[in-house]
């Protein structure tokens, strides 16, 4: 197959004529057109813009209340008035669950930015600073590795949801918790990730010459080593996302995440498992709308990886 | 071995020790205690209840009460459940063995299906059986424990009545019936566990195999003219095992998350749906002591990793 070989210039004659030396491409475009030959994922990529672009605009278009109770429309399977059915107290689902969809998906981006943060900073400090300081911080995130994750958030969530709904509100109190409990528990594998790509790349001519050359500490590891190490962290953030998005609606469906006026996808199911054999549009709709969102976040994480990674030949 | 053993053992104390302070730490900054209820009961005086305070040691600094615990933990007294009314330690022993049990066969479930189906993707790489194969682990980690539970009562139990969707644990039948009864409510809970964490390990178990079978010991064992079984199971799996009995150990965590939901889920009695009572009713002697049990757990299963790791590589020396 000639299409499976780009490297030589016959493959895209249209694009580049053999004699020009070929075009010097920044690596986003680079990684942009590896990352299109991973079919999966850009379908993964497509579909989560999609639903991004519906959790964010639809409530704008189908302006049913996610509060209006109908008890004459109770348990209502899919019709073209409520096309994903209705609750027990007869409220829309579809309304719920474009309303919800916002708070899942900020839940999964706000951990996954928090984790990051964190993760990056203790791999940093751990990586370039050699001896007691990176054992200890090693020591530290071996700790929280072995903690057991699923009970201490119950517990976390559960200690601290009435403090923080007195002090900010319910919907935002609620969310600050979920994100901060599910943040501060996702730093572990990032850390060890990065302070990995440390310790390759700080011994690397090119920083090495920086340091000849005088550069700092934090200048050799803000200009010179992190840009070189961002390509496994944004897999490792991709992957993030999906991973907080399943935390967030296992707490809110163990009934210890956000409350019932909150209705995150994990709160529908929720609310919904004691109606599953009258009723099973209801759990269905949040369900699948939580397994599409981290398949096509792991589809996209998959082509990610094939595309940053400049050892893979594509 | 022995002495391997006790110094895997020493190593593991301080990180028990740490989780029992971190844990420990933040049940005691959380607002309300297991007296704030009581506050609100006007049938008991506030000096009764000021006296039960002190008699508890409620209103003492953290860290003596973190010692004061931790002797106690020590001396086998786990507390006394506010709730239930029993003493904690009874109370957890009689959940564990659900829980190991349900989660003991989910994990052999998940390594029949990870072990095989991966290490044949990884022996014909992007052949039809490899795509096919890691784009159904991919579809299996993206689906959350808690949604395949539901689709498997919504199917199995309410569409097909096969199966039942509770567990219980006082079954009326007695021998053969007995086994039968167990069988059919338990496969369910361990189904969803182990497809979850299989899926998972499938995806690991082919791209360590994809690791070893491309080095040149394994040329040789080929051009040696062993056969393709004997080299992939002799000479490929067992050095591609060694990755992933550590990730394993590493994934131990999220299998006890997977195991309270699926608890929760189908109402099994073991641990995980005690933490979600105990949480509920705001039993804070069990919430502790059932979150310290997930914790020794983990630890026994990362240094039983650590064990079959040496045996399983004998470049790690027992020193």
């Amino acid at each position: 197959m000639a299409g499976s070989t780009p490297a030589s210039a016959t493959a895209e004659p249209l694009v580049q004529t053999p004699a020009r030396p070929r075009r010097s491409v920044s690596p986003w475009a680079e990684a942009w057109r590896r990352f299109k030959r991973h079919r999966l994922a850009v379908l993964g990529l497509v579909v989560l813009v999609l639903m991004i672009l519906l959790v964010a605009f639809g409530p704008f278009i189908w302006r049913v209340q996610i509060n209006d109770i109908d008890f004459s429309a109770r348990l209502n399977t899919p019709t073209t008035h409520h096309p994903f059915g209705t609750d027990d107290l007869g409220q829309d689902v579809f309304a719920r669950m474009l309303y919800g969809g916002r708070i899942s998906l900020a839940v999964g981006v706000s951990a996954m930015l928090m984790a990051m943060v964190v993760g990056v900073t203790i791999g940093a400090i751990a990586g370039i600073s050699r001896g007691a300081i990176d054992a200890a911080l090693m020591w530290v995130t071996d700790l929280f590795l072995s903690l057991p994750l699923l009970p201490l958030l119950l517990v976390l969530t559960y200690l601290f949801r009435d403090a923080l709904k007195n002090a900010f509100g319910p919907e935002i109190g609620v969310f600050m918790l979920v994100v901060v409990v599910i943040g501060a528990f996702g730093w572990m594998s990032v850390a060890r990730l990065v302070r990995a790509q440390f310790f390759s790349l700080r011994e690397k001519e090119f920083v090495e010459a920086a340091r000849a050359l005088g550069a700092s500490v934090p200048r050799q590891v803000t200009r010179h080593i992190l840009p070189n190490a961002l390509g496994p962290v944004i897999v490792a953030g991709t992957i993030n996302v999906a991973a907080a998005i399943i935390l967030e609606s296992t707490l809110s469906f163990l009934g210890l995440g956000f409350p019932p006026d909150i209705p995150t996808w994990g709160r529908i199911l929720f609310d919904s498992k004691e109606y599953l054999d009258i009723a099973p549009h209801w759990a269905l709709f949040p369900g699948t709308a939580i397994f599409l969102t981290v398949l096509c976040i792991n589809f996209v994480g998959d082509g990610l990886r094939d595309a940053l990674d400049p050892r893979k030949v594509l | 071995m022995g002495q391997y053993l006790l110094r895997r053992l020493l190593i593991a104390v301080p990180s028990l020790l740490g989780i029992s302070i971190v844990l420990f730490t933040v049940l005691a900054l959380a607002p309300g205690d297991p007296f704030s209820e009581m506050a609100l009961n006007p049938n008991i005086p506030p000096e009764v209840q000021a006296a039960l305070r002190k008699h508890f040691g409620l209103d003492d600094p953290i860290w003596q009460r973190y010692f004061r615990w931790l002797v106690a933990m020590l001396h086998g007294d786990w507390g006394f459940s506010f709730i239930s009314r029993v003493d904690v330690d009874t109370l957890i022993l009689s959940r564990v063995p659900v829980t190991l049990a349900v989660i003991g066969a989910s994990q052999v479930l998940a390594l029949l299906i990870a072990l095989p189906v991966g290490i044949y993707s990884a022996a014909r790489p992007y052949s039809w059986f490899d795509r096919i194969a890691s784009t159904l682990a991919l579809i299996g980690f993206s689906l959350p424990t808690f949604f395949t539970g539901l689709l498997l009562i919504l199917l199995f139990s309410i569409k097909l009545d096969w199966l039942p969707f509770v567990y219980r644990a006082d079954l009326s039948a007695t021998g053969w019936a007995w086994w039968v009864e167990q069988f059919k409510q338990s496969i369910m809970p361990i189904t969803v566990l182990g497809l979850f964490q299989g899926a998972g390990w499938t995806r690991y178990v082919r791209s360590a195999t994809l690791d070893v079978i491309r080095l040149d010991y394994v040329t040789t064992a080929r051009s040696k003219g062993l056969r393709e079984r004997a080299v992939i199971l002799k000479h490929v799996a067992r050095n591609a095992m060694i990755p992933v009995v550590t990730l394993v150990a590493l994934t131990m965590p999220q299998v006890f998350g997977g195991a309270v939901v699926t608890e929760q889920i189908f109402r099994v009695p073991g641990i995980g749906s005690l933490l979600i009572d105990a949480i509920q009713r705001n039993d804070t002697p069990v919430v502790m002591a059932v979150t310290f049990v997930f914790a020794c757990l983990v630890i026994a299963f990362n240094l039983l990793a650590d064990l079959l790791y040496g045996w399983l590589d004998p470049r790690i020396s027992y020193r």
